[in-house]
């Protein structure tokens, strides 16, 4: 189908209804409030519910309630409304129940403002809740690999029995870009939710949803069996983009939005003679360190940029494991970098390099 | 053209996101690649708006626009604002009906264009964005009045046909102007 | 408007509003002001500012203030009047902010009775983000979350804080102003005033719930919005004094 021009937040919307969600429960909350609006607009035309909540905390929970039934169940908000709904999703993981969550990112802490950041990588891929538990965590770059991911998601989230979370920055949300909500997404075995808690129809044992464990032992044993799932989102979810590796020795490393700025500095520093490679994450959690063995030894240092003073950089340092020097670029606050900044930090990066 | 990088401001309520939008649609519709952004949030509330949009045969990589080639000006405060953000031998399109202050820079083709004035001839104040787009298209040879009126005939529909052939003339008159 | 019945007051700092044109928020803030100021009470008064178009009431009231995270203005007003039983302590807060996301913490503010003054600004929609569906959305108003209109059936009816919160054992004073005309911003003075006189006689929560205009998401003029006020909203939100201490004693 030929592309059509959406707004980032619409398009999470559409991409989320062709993912099957029929049910989602939100809060207004700049800078996503176009995905609720567009759900309010679009999802009776689907037979699905749309629910403005009291809160982050009650929409959250609506989620855990409607995933629980066994209806693909999402809900959007951004980093404030996030925080407030960790109680909610730690829940969610230890019931494992799927669900999609949209987090639109906006300056923080607190209050913070309301323009485009990466400042909730932490939160997003350390679980950001109480409890040994992890989110499976994307962060695409465009608005056609957004809209693939969403879709996906809901299917990730049900093979997983696991939140899964698309941080996104502000100006995603915001922004318009030719995007084709009807490609193909990989088709995948979808287990049967054996687990929903639908009634029993007298037909089979009570379904139970629950994150209680009492029992230390039990706890563990679950603990544990959570454990396994993430170590097989590890082996089997890791995504990531190489570009022009073979042919530098500095590589970016930089997600989302800052990634494509990365990318116009690529080009001004290819002008200038100076070859520079990318390493782009795309799933956060988990944090693709499969790419890293895939770098050639040609490389002699990695340069981590983020719109944060420096989050995603502790995951570079553990993927990387103390071989190349690595170095920092960061705006933060709503701040967004020109490329041309970047193009900076490189040559002065491989200034400081060069005098070692 | 390769690639154009567009910064279109004003106050909220003139039409400078539609502008935009327009450009960005067209340019999906015409086979390039092309990225619209908007300032968004309060700041957005009774004060300026403005929007950026990258129109480009390569994908677009960075939506921040460091240096637009060409800067579409609808009042002052947005003139002091982005006077400095076009490329030298950039283009800068001003509504000289509410900016009666000149461009300092030597180095960029500058457009007084009144399009309130303008749009008041034709007897209707609402299309001087239209006809500061007609100016625009005109100068960069962008893309032809049959794609952008296609674009507004569907994003009217019927209700607001009978607005197509004033838009028409907007553009029209934005065209005639920089031929003169 | 203001010329006529609002002279400079200490209580406002020289920063100019934020606020839209015509939004009834800008004379909320001068009376809450002019009472800050006749009760001689400034000086050491600590204010709470919500997150909603007054976010930066901080800026523009000239007292001590806090900010604080959306819907729980009334915690943190707690906290400081506990600790500081002899500063006044006041709230601002919106309708998305006291009726949605804060239900908790204004019900059991009132409940404990703490004593502090609420000043609660009720324009039937979300204004800071843009005009979304608001509890206090009257039936069949469009939003952009409502974009057919509330329909009861889905989100219920409209609902009505000054009359719930009455029902509370704790709550001393509540009353419903508005401020359309002259004559109503007068007894809203009166009404803010009593409420803050309460907490300087002790007697515990006291909240004034003003209805008021967003007239840029309304969709409306200020003229209109004012009209559609007087018409729509006061018929639902009957002004009027919904509890008070009877002789001068505190409620039980
Ligand atoms: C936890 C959290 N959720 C949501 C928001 C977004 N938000 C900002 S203001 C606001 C509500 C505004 O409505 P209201 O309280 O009625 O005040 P008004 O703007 O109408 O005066 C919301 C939901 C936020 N800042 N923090
Ligand atoms: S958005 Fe509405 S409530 Fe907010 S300042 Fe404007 S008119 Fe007032």
């Amino acid at each position: 189908m030929a592309k059509v021009m959406m707004k980032g937040n619409e398009a999470m919307g559409l991409a989320a209804i062709k993912g099957g969600c029929r049910a989602f429960f939100g809060y207004p909350i700049t800078p996503q409030n176009e995905i609720p609006e567009y759900l309010a607009r679009v999802m009776p035309e689907y037979g699905g519910v749309f629910l403005q909540a009291e809160s982050e905390v009650a929409a959250i929970n609506m989620i855990y309630g409607a995933s629980g039934a066994g209806v693909r169940s999402m809900t959007s908000s951004s980093s404030p409304g996030i925080a407030l709904k960790q109680e909610g999703i730690t829940y969610i993981a230890g019931a494992e129940l799927p669900c999609v969550i949209i987090n639109v990112m906006r300056g923080g802490p607190g209050l913070g403002g309301i323009q485009p950041s990466q400042a909730d990588y932490k939160q997003v891929t350390r679980g950001g809740g109480n409890g040994d538990y992890y989110l499976l965590a994307f962060a695409p770059e465009n608005l056609q690999e957004t809209v693939n991911i969403v879709k996906e998601a809901f299917d990730l989230a049900e093979i997983y029995r696991n939140p899964v979370m698309i941080a996104v920055d502000g100006l995603i949300g915001q922004m318009m870009e030719p995007v084709d909500v009807d490609m193909e997404i990989p088709k995948r075995e979808i287990p049967e939710k054996t687990w929903a808690t639908t009634g029993t129809l007298g037909k089979r044992e009570r379904n139970v949803v629950n994150s209680l464990y009492l029992d230390p032992q039990a706890l563990e044993n679950h603990s544990l069996k959570l454990k396994a799932k993430y170590d097989l989102m590890r082996e089997k979810e890791q995504r990531y983009e190489l570009v022009n590796v073979d042919h530098s020795e500095i590589v970016i490393v930089a997600y989302g939005t800052m990634a494509r700025i990365c990318r116009s500095a690529m080009e001004i520093l290819n002008e200038k003679g100076i070859n520079v490679g990318l390493l782009r994450p795309i799933s956060i959690y988990p944090f693709p360190e499969k790419a890293f063995a895939e770098l050639p030894s040609t490389v002699k240092g990695l340069l981590t940029c983020e719109l944060s003073t420096g989050q995603m950089i502790d995951d570079v340092k553990i993927a990387n494991n103390g071989k190349l020097p690595i170095g920092f670029f960061g705006r933060t606050g709503g701040m967004l970098p020109e490329p041309e900044e970047i193009v900076d930090a490189v040559i002065k990066m491989i200034g400081g390099m060069k005098n070692e | 053209m390769n690639s154009e990088k567009i910064n279109c401001a004003g106050f909220g309520g003139q039409g400078v996101m539609l502008i935009g939008q327009l450009l960005a649609y067209a340019a999906n519709e015409e086979g390039f690649n092309t990225l619209w952004y908007p300032s968004y949030g309060p700041e957005t509330r009774g004060g300026t708006a403005n929007c950026s949009v990258t129109i480009s045969k390569q994908p677009v990589n960075s939506p921040v626009i460091s240096k637009a080639d060409s800067i579409i000006i609808m009042n002052k405060p947005s003139l002091d604002k982005f006077e400095d953000k076009v490329r030298p031998d950039g283009k800068i399109f001003i509504n000289s009906t509410l900016v009666n202050k000149k461009v300092n820079r030597s180095d960029v083709e500058v457009f007084y264009i009144p399009v309130n004035d303008m749009a008041a001839e034709l007897g209707n104040p609402k299309v001087a964005n239209l006809i500061m787009l007609g100016a625009y298209l005109e100068s960069t040879k962008l893309f032809e009045d049959e794609v952008i009126i296609k674009l507004l005939k569907k994003s009217f529909g019927e209700n607001k046909a009978h607005l197509i052939p004033i838009n028409q003339q907007a553009l029209q008159a934005g065209r005639i102007f920089i031929r003169q | 408007m203001s010329n006529v019945l609002f002279k400079r007051t200490e209580a406002l700092t020289s920063k100019e509003f934020s606020y839209c044109p015509g939004c009834t928020h800008g004379i909320i803030h001068r009376i809450v002001a002019e009472v800050l100021e006749e009760l001689n009470i400034l000086d050491r008064t600590i204010g709470v500012s919500p997150v909603g178009c007054a976010v930066m009431n901080y800026e523009y009231f000239n007292c001590d203030m806090q900010q604080a995270s959306h819907g729980r203005a009334p915690a943190v007003a707690t906290g400081i009047k506990r600790v500081l039983p002899n500063n006044i302590v006041f709230t601002y807060q919106g309708d998305g902010d006291l009726a949605s996301i804060g239900t908790a913490e204004i019900v059991h503010a009132a409940h404990r009775s703490e004593n502090i003054t609420v000043i609660f600004v009720n324009n039937a929609i979300y204004g800071m983000t843009g005009g979304q569906m608001a509890p206090t959305t009257l039936v069949g108003q469009k939003t952009t979350t409502s974009p057919t209109g509330r329909d009861p059936r889905h989100s219920g009816y409209p609902i009505k804080i000054s009359e719930m919160l009455a029902t509370i054992p704790g709550a001393t004073y509540i009353e419903r102003v508005s401020v359309h005309n002259p004559q109503n911003v007068r007894k809203a003075k009166q009404a803010v005033k009593r409420a803050f006189e309460m907490q300087i006689q002790g007697k515990g929560f006291s909240m004034v719930e003003f209805v008021s205009t967003c007239p840029v998401n309304w969709g409306k003029t200020p003229q209109d919005a004012l009209n559609w006020l007087v018409d729509n909203m006061i018929p639902y939100y009957p002004l009027g004094v919904y509890r008070q201490p009877e002789a001068g004693e505190k409620n039980e």
